[in-house]
């Protein structure tokens, strides 16, 4: 058995979720290869190679893996994956688009988001937004599995000692183009990896309230979410989206400021280990999973938290 | 132009899903059942298009059993203007979703192909991006604004660390998140309009397709329970709790 993770990188170093996705791999068992691929990613090749648990770094670079266009991407995991018998990658926005794509084109079932590992062909993934838990086995020769890295620890970043070699891209398909990108500046730490998040939702009432939750913030070391109905308002950008339609974390410590707990809500950022909920309406879903419920007017209750810290 | 939108009828979100006692499955007797929001904003943005111009019919397609049909015809109130349904009591994987489609693009020839991002029953967000490796066809995914200009659509998609433009050729498969559109409400005149709109039902039988699941569902658990959490009075009770009991500041 040999298993082949496809990166997540930015082309200097690797993005958190691929070790996570590591530890997926190695509950599987068997030699894991890890397949770097992009335009200009020789330096995250070097990266990936130190990462512990790595036998190979297969480096696809590429003038054609510009963007990481889904076709691409694609295309190249297939012509890589007839030498594997489980090719993973991170539930993340960038996995979830190629991944399916590829099990088409093998003729796969693709499993998504698995949260457990039971064996090489028995995973349990999550459905009706974290409802309930499917075990299920899938019969295919090649198992495409895409992993919710909240539910998997990650492996150490070095120690790792993999051979680098170099594979051909696949011609540019010409379906699509990469126009641009444009990210939410912010110099606080990501939400996906941090080890405190503080959440606001309808209940901030606007986009500048939200500096409350900033600054508190800035003392944690903690990164800002939000709810759907808080990014739809418009007062934050949509990837501090905290959910079912956005990123689904798991911090040491996550704090729910005015948010009511919707289901939707919960599927994002109930695994988090503590949860503290601060709410005005004693009544609402949130406490339900909340180790620290507080029932206040936030407008009180933050700046006091705030000064506590 | 011809758009194709794919609506599934799923569990209605606001219902708390039950597993049943055998762990066989989720319990859906006597449940709520609605269209997919997902599938909502594909169709939202599919008759949007029409109304632009860009679009002259949209055909609103559906797998699954009989009741589907009320689905379909939510999609018809919703303006679309016919719609098909392949019967099959089964629960499909995506994968045969896919290969339908597919077929069901080579009987209608469209222009554009809309689904949503993500069925909320199964969660497995693949459906659109496996009609269009089957279609050979480009994919534009989470997207949250589309414009067709000189016979491309320019797509703009949600990802990780914000918004991502992608331009892709036509025909394309576009799957909606969320934030593509708000969907409109079915007006009265529109329901009692969608039951005279024609809907063709074609048995999966007919299609000939290897639809066989490779996956076998072992048991569906409840998600483990989390301990209950106690109420503080004030801030500084949190903030002594969060030091000294749970440790995490
Ligand atoms: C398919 C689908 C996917 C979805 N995906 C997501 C998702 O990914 N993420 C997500 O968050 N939602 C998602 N939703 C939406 C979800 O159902 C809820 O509508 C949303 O989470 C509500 O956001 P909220 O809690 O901020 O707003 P509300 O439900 O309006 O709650 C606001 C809360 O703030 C409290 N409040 C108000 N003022 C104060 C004050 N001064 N002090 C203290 N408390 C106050 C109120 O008591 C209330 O509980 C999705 C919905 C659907 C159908
Ligand atoms: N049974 C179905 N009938 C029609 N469309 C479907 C069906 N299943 C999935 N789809 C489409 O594919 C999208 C994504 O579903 P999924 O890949 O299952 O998460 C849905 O929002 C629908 O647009």
């Amino acid at each position: 058995m040999s298993i082949l993770v496809i990166a997540e990188h930015d082309n200097a170093s690797i993005v958190g979720a691929t070790l996570h996705t590591v530890t997926a791999a190695q509950q599987m068992g068997g030699d894991i290869d890890l397949l770097i691929a992009g335009n200009g990613c020789s330096v995250a090749a070097q990266a990936a190679a130190q990462i512990s648990g790595v036998n190979r770094v297969l480096l696809a670079d590429d003038i054609s893996l510009e963007g990481l266009l889904a076709e691409n991407v694609a295309n190249l995991v297939v012509s890589l994956a007839g030498n594997y018998s489980h090719v993973l990658t991170a539930a993340t926005t960038f996995g979830k688009n190629f991944m399916p794509r590829a099990a088409a084109l093998l003729d796969v079932s693709q499993i998504s988001e698995i949260s457990e590992v039971i064996s090489a062909d028995t995973f349990v993934r999550p459905v009706y937004a974290g409802n309930a838990m499917a075990k299920v086995q899938s019969s295919d020769s090649i198992k495409l599995i895409t992993v919710r890295i909240t539910k998997f620890d990650a492996v150490a970043e070095t120690g790792g000692s993999a051979t680098i070699e170099a594979v051909d891209a696949v011609a540019d398909s010409g379906l699509s183009r990469f126009v641009g990108v444009s990210s939410s500046e912010s110099e606080r730490v990501e939400l996906t990896s941090a080890a405190i998040v503080i959440s606001g939702g309808r209940g901030m009432q606007n986009g500048e309230n939200f500096h409350m939750l900033e600054s508190v913030a800035d003392k944690l070391g903690a990164a800002v979410g939000a709810s759907r109905a808080a990014v739809d308002a418009g007062f934050v950008p949509n990837d501090y989206q905290v959910g079912q339609t956005g990123k689904v974390i798991a911090p040491e410590l996550y704090i729910a400021v005015g948010i009511s707990g919707a289901i939707q809500h919960l599927a994002g950022m109930k695994d988090s280990k503590t949860i503290v909920a601060i709410n005005k309406d004693s009544e609402a879903p949130i406490f339900q999973v909340a180790d620290y419920g507080l029932v206040a007017d936030l407008f009180v209750a933050v700046p006091e938290l705030d000064k506590a810290l | 132009m011809k758009v194709l939108v794919g609506v599934k009828r799923v569990l209605d979100p606001q219902v708390k899903a039950r597993v049943k006692a055998d762990k066989s499955g989720i319990d859906l007797t006597n449940a709520k059942m609605t269209m997919n929001p997902f599938c909502e904003n594909a169709v939202e943005e599919a008759i949007r298009l029409r109304e632009a111009g860009t679009v002259e019919e949209v055909v609103a397609l559906s797998i699954g059993a009989a009741k589907s049909e009320e689905t379909l015809r939510n999609a018809l109130a919703l303006g679309a203007d016919r719609a098909i349904l392949v019967l099959t009591d089964d629960v499909l994987e995506p994968l045969a979703i896919a290969k339908i489609i597919k077929a069901m693009v080579e009987k209608e020839n469209p222009d554009l192909v809309l689904v949503g991002k993500q069925a909320i029953d199964d969660e497995c967000n693949q459906t659109g991006q496996m009609v269009s490796a089957l279609l050979g066809w480009p994919q534009a995914t989470f997207a949250s604004k589309l414009e067709i200009v000189d016979g491309t659509a320019q797509v703009t998609r949600e990802v990780d660390s914000g918004l991502e433009t992608i331009n892709v050729n036509m025909p394309a498969v576009i799957s909606a998140d969320l934030r593509l559109n708000e969907p409109r409400y079915a007006s009265l005149p529109n329901v009692m309009k969608a039951k005279r709109k024609p809907l063709e039902k074609i048995d999966i039988s007919d299609l000939g397709l290897d639809t066989a699941n490779r996956m076998t569902t072992l048991e569906v658990m409840e998600p483990p329970a989390r301990a209950s959490g106690v109420m503080v009075e004030n801030v500084a009770e949190l903030v002594e709790k969060l030091r000294n009991e749970a440790k995490v500041i």
